[in-house]
Formats: structure tokens, C-alpha cells, sequence
């Protein structure tokens, strides 16, 4: 069974100022089949939990462990960490001008099976998987992300989710900037993911909304840089009744 | 990851976008053109010429004297293609605008000219191999295509001297012709060239200047047109590489009635001192109404130590065009690209390599010749493959 799990994390950035922390000691487990929510405030740490994780430069790791599945994931290259199993869906995906969609997927798929799909399946599961996420068949030949709208960004991210099949996806605020047809178009594709069995899925959002479309078996508040309380999806529709409010003042303290 | 001692530079703080503006200084059009080396003094840098260009290094190509070798030149072509010798001043469609075309032209003694018949369609490439053998010395070309012909010239230059050259061309009315000057000179060699094209009247010339190799590159394409309904195609690829000099200079000068032209320069540039220069002048004179012009100029900076110059330049004469614009951006490789690409699993050296073809992919797609681009390609990669050596041991060094 897959496991991601987080030990006493602490993450720091570079500023002006010198290292500032921003994690401060997260605990954490996902196990295949579950279906986590982080929840909390702008500035409390969310994203730099889900770009630590997925290795991006720019965050230090000053003390704590990730593992999958046993292997020490901070040990590893981005690109490793994706091999091993792990997807981050980013807020901000990023454009990369000449290269075209379908190279793109071609190119990931291959580096994450270690061998080229079959062209002839490969190019029917592309098309169905655009297709599923309501995009139409040319995005593949359009540049990876260049003049897409951002839900166009945003479903593209989900199409890499089901094309690629990791065993833990993180999605960081993919439901931001998102109208509630395409919100709906993107839970579906998550939720077809999470279906497959044996997924983990870490859904990071400021809002409730998504939750209506994907229930979660655990929610996570998260404030100032640790998991200030977890409950199940009751938790998620007290902040959606009460806000932030009682956590934040607990954080000030 | 970022770091000071990259210098990004556009020097297109300051650009003309019509009359009124302060600059440029001198216009494009005044500035002086002869066959007489004496009208050129010996440049010492701060002309507006050669203000960019390392003159110091160049002493052997000021000099006016004849040169110290012949470079070696073959050809080849399919039936139809007429080569000759024939007198340096027998076309004068170009008329030198340095003092190293003017010693060039003269010192270059006879020209070749390469002659595509009237109505001829070449099923093949010419090919034109200019190599310099090691010594000082120049030469000079003249690429003729009748009217109503189609043909593409691929000149070669290779080699390990200092060679100063010439080349002119002329489209005849109705023609499509194609040339593209590759310019892979060992490691030491120096090259200093000069190109001139007259486009006729609904004629289209593509004209491709591609610098892979050579420690100074200087490669100026002016083109004017003989009638109207001229389109100009120009472009230009380079990648410079540790202590490289690339430096491309355009002058499109729009005198006839709805005439095109597209500019499009796309440049590399990986390790200490290498270095590019790239600048756009287009002239639309008073006449030139329905004059259509863009031009681009785009640098990806690939490490540290490296630096780019681009300054597009537009001098506007009459409001009656359909349309006139120009574009210049030098930017650094883009670690978010970098990462986002690794997040899906694709190891850094191949998201590198994939981020630099989809920087170059579009214009190398406008190239049209297939064995120029596949060319093009592997040479990209060799470089890149070196590229990755060097930010690797600069890794290893600094302890990242």
C-alpha cells in the first residue's frame, strides 16, 4: 500500500533578512485509498508544504523526513521523487514555449515507466483524457501551457494526473481561479483518480468549495506553518460556517 | 540561483519609433558606404559601428593589404546551376560599410558568382563550401537568380583562419530564392562578413544566417529592394558558447511600394564571455507606402558569464504602411520551466534540453532546408551536452 509520510518537518526560505521558517514541524501520513484536506489561511505554510515536497529549490529542508513507501524522498531529485510516485498539480502550471502538449506527455510518460507507450494506445488514452477534462483534441499540439486560461491550466494539470497514474497526487489550490462547471470537470478527474484504488490524494485549498465535489476522509487545519487540528470532513464544514477565525487567534497567541 | 555577474543587457533603453524621436544619433541611411578602404579609419571601438564588436582582436582583418592565403572553395549543385569567375565589380549591388568589407572586397581579388538561370526550379541545394585554411583571407560571392526562378544556396563557411568576406545577391522579379550562410569556424577563427541582397519586384528572398562556432562572428545583411511587392524573409540563429563572440547586423532599407519584411534572430548564449550582439536597424523611407516590417530579436542566457545586446531600431518616414513593429527580449534560463518539467519525472539534462529546442524550435521550423535543420539540431545538442558539463563542475565547485 502506498504511504507518503511527513515527520516534523521544518522548512525554511532564503530572504533578504536571512533563512526565515515556514514549516515548523509537520506530522502528517497518507495512506492509498485516502483522501486528505489541507485546509488554512493565506501565508500559513500550505504551498511551501506542497512544493517541499516535490523538492523545488527554493524551500530548505532544515529537519524532519518524507518517506514513500519506506524511501527517504528529500534524498531525491525532483524528477526522482516524481519516478518514485509523487505528483504535485501547481497552482501557478508553468508555460514552456516550443514544446508542444503532446511531446510534453509523451516525454513525462516515458521518463516515468522507463520505456515509450505503445503509440497506438498512447495516443487513444491522450485523446480520452483530454476529452474527459472537456479540452479539446488540439491542445496537443499547442505549447505546453502558452495562452492557455487558467482552468485550461488548471484541467491540463489533472489530464498529466490521470496520464501519468502516480501513487500520491498533491493538488495545490487547483481550485482556485476555477468557475463551478470547470471546478466540477476537475473534481471528477480527481475523483476518477482517487477511484483507482491504492491512490493517496493531498488536496490544498483556502476553500470549501471543492470539498463539495470531493469529500475527504481527513481534513487538516493548518496554521502558521504545523497541523493545528484534524478531524473528518465535519471539520471542513465548521470552516465553512465559521472561517478561519478561532484558529488564527489561537495562532496569535 | 541568480547571480550578479551576468550581465543581461538591452540596449534598447532608448529607440526611435518615428520622426521625433531623439535617436538615433545618425540615421541609418547617412551612414557612409564606399569601395575605397581610405574612407574607413582604422576602428578603435567607440564608432557606433563597432561599439560592441572586440576590435582589438581584429587588427588582421584592418589591415590593407592582400591576404596571406586563398581560402578554399568548392561547389556543388544540381544540372541548371551556372558557376563562374567573374570581376569583384561586375554587379556592385553591395557596396561595403566597414573598413574590413572594404579590404575584403578589394583584397578578394575575383568573385564567384553562382547563377540560377531564368525560370530554372532547382529540385536541389547549391552548395558553396568556403573554407579558410588557417591564414588571413577573403572572399567574395555573388548569388544571381534569374527571374522567375526557385533555388536554394547553402553557403559553408568552415575553417581556422580570419577571413573577411562579401556576398551579394540579387532576386530577380518573381524569383524565390533561399540562402543560408552557416558560419562554423573552428574554435580560433575569426569572420567578418558583409551580405547584400536586392529583392525584385514580387520576389522572395529567405535569407538565413546560422553562427554555430568561431571565436568572433560579425555578420552584417543589408537588404533594399529593386521593385514593388519584394518580401524579405530574414533569419538568424546563433549559439555562443565560452569566450565566442556572434554579432549579427541588419539594415532593411524600404524604398519601393508594399514590400514585406520579417526579421526573426533567435540566440543562445552558455559560459564565460560568450557573447552576443544582435542589431535591427529598418529604415521606411518616405516612398516605401504599404511597407509591411516586423522584426525580432530573442536571447535565452543559458549561465552565468554570459552576456547579450540587442537593439532594434525603427526610423519611420510616411504613415501610409500596413504595419510596422519590433520585439527584443533577453531573458535567463528559466528554473521554473526547469522544475515544472522534472515534477513530471523527466530528468534535468533532457527538461534542459527541451526547454532550449522549444526556445529555437519555432524559427528553425522557418528554415525550410532539412539538412540545415537536422544539422542544427545535433549541433545544439553537442552544446548542450557541454553546457550541462559546465554547470555541473561550476555545481560541484561552489558546493550546490
Amino acid at each position: 500500500m502506498a504511504t507518503l509520510e511527513i515527520r516534523d518537518l521544518h522548512v525554511s526560505v532564503d530572504t533578504e533578512n536571512g533563512p526565515k521558517e515556514i514549516l515548523r514541524g509537520v506530522d502528517l501520513t497518507i495512506a492509498g485509498g485516502q483522501t486528505h484536506a489541507i485546509m488554512g489561511p493565506n501565508g500559513s505554510g500550505k504551498s511551501t508544504l506542497a512544493y517541499s515536497i516535490a523538492g523545488h529549490p527554493k524551500y530548505n529542508v532544515t529537519s524532519g523526513t518524507v518517506t514513500l513507501d519506506g524511501e527517504d524522498v528529500l534524498d531525491m531529485k525532483v524528477d526522482e521523487r516524481a519516478r518514485a510516485g509523487l505528483f504535485l498539480a501547481m497552482q501557478y502550471p508553468v508555460e514552456v514555449p516550443g514544446v508542444t502538449v503532446s511531446n510534453f506527455l509523451r516525454t513525462a510518460k516515458t521518463a516515468i515507466d522507463g520505456e515509450a507507450p505503445k503509440l497506438r494506445t498512447w495516443v487513444k488514452d491522450v485523446n480520452k483524457a483530454l476529452a474527459d477534462l472537456d479540452m479539446d483534441p488540439d491542445f496537443g499540439q499547442r505549447n505546453v501551457n502558452e495562452g492557455f486560461s487558467g482552468g485550461e491550466k488548471k484541467r491540463h494539470e489533472i489530464v498529466q494526473l490521470e496520464l501519468l497514474d502516480p501513487k500520491i497526487a498533491i493538488l495545490d489550490e487547483t481550485d482556485s481561479g476555477l468557475d463551478i462547471d470547470a471546478l466540477k470537470i476537475v473534481s471528477t478527474g480527481v475523483n476518477r483518480f482517487a477511484e483507482k484504488g491504492d491512490k493517496g490524494v493531498l488536496l490544498i485549498t483556502h476553500y470549501t468549495r471543492i470539498l463539495r465535489y470531493i469529500t475527504p476522509d481527513f481534513v487538516h487545519v493548518f496554521v502558521d506553518g504545523r497541523v493545528a487540528e484534524e478531524g473528518g470532513p465535519e471539520l471542513a464544514e465548521e470552516l465553512e460556517a465559521n472561517g478561519y477565525e478561532r484558529f488564527l487567534k489561537a495562532g496569535a497567541k | 540561483m541568480s547571480s550578479s555577474d551576468t550581465l543581461v543587457a538591452t540596449g534598447n533603453k532608448a529607440h526611435s519609433h518615428g520622426p521625433g524621436s531623439p535617436v538615433p544619433l545618425q540615421a541609418r541611411s547617412e551612414r557612409p558606404t564606399s569601395y575605397d578602404v581610405a574612407d574607413f579609419a582604422v576602428p578603435n571601438g567607440r564608432e557606433e559601428e563597432w561599439r560592441f564588436t572586440p576590435v582589438k582582436q581584429l587588427k588582421a582583418l584592418f589591415d590593407d593589404a592582400a591576404g596571406s592565403e586563398t581560402p578554399k572553395i568548392d561547389t556543388s549543385g544540381p544540372e541548371g546551376v551556372v558557376f563562374e569567375t567573374v570581376a569583384a565589380d561586375s554587379l556592385k549591388v553591395g557596396k561595403p560599410q566597414d573598413r574590413s568589407a572594404a579590404i575584403a572586397w578589394n583584397h578578394a581579388g575575383e568573385a564567384l558568382a553562382v547563377r540560377i538561370p531564368v525560370e530554372a526550379e532547382l529540385t536541389e541545394a547549391v552548395h558553396v563550401n568556403v573554407a579558410s585554411l588557417g591564414a588571413r583571407g577573403f572572399s567574395h560571392l555573388i548569388v544571381d537568380a534569374g527571374r522567375h526562378s526557385k533555388a536554394i544556396v547553402i553557403i559553408d563557411h568552415t575553417g581556422a583562419g580570419e577571413l573577411g568576406s562579401n556576398v551579394e545577391i540579387v532576386v530577380g522579379d518573381g524569383a524565390e530564392l533561399r540562402v543560408v550562410s552557416i558560419q562554423q569556424g573552428d574554435n580560433e577563427s575569426i569572420h567578418l562578413g558583409q551580405h547584400d541582397a536586392l529583392v525584385g519586384r514580387d520576389a522572395k528572398l529567405h535569407h538565413v544566417v546560422v553562427t554555430l562556432g568561431g571565436k568572433i562572428v560579425r555578420i552584417a545583411t543589408n537588404v533594399r529592394y529593386a521593385g514593388p511587392g519584394g518580401d524579405a524573409e530574414l533569419l538568424g540563429v546563433y549559439f555562443a558558447e565560452s569566450g565566442q563572440h556572434h554579432e549579427n547586423r541588419l539594415f532593411v532599407d524600404h524604398e519601393a511600394v508594399q514590400c514585406k519584411s520579417n526579421v526573426i534572430y533567435k540566440g543562445a548564449l552558455a559560459g564565460d564571455h560568450a557573447r552576443s550582439v544582435w542589431i535591427g536597424d529598418v529604415l521606411i523611407r518616405a516612398a516605401a507606402e504599404g511597407t509591411s516590417t516586423f522584426e525580432l530579436n530573442r536571447n535565452l542566457v543559458l549561465t552565468d558569464g554570459a552576456r547579450a545586446d540587442s537593439v532594434p531600431n525603427l526610423e519611420i518616414e510616411t504613415g501610409e504602411i500596413e504595419g510596422a513593429g519590433h520585439a527584443s527580449a533577453t531573458g535567463r534560463f528559466d528554473d521554473e520551466q526547469l522544475f515544472y518539467l522534472q515534477a513530471r519525472g523527466i530528468p534535468e539534462d533532457a527538461a534542459r534540453r527541451l526547454v532550449v529546442s522549444g526556445f529555437f524550435n519555432d524559427i528553425i521550423g522557418k528554415i525550410g532546408v532539412p539538412e540545415v535543420t537536422e544539422h542544427l539540431h545535433e549541433v545544439i545538442e553537442e552544446k548542450l551536452a557541454r553546457t550541462a558539463e559546465l554547470s555541473a563542475s561550476a555545481k560541484a565547485v561552489t558546493g550546490q
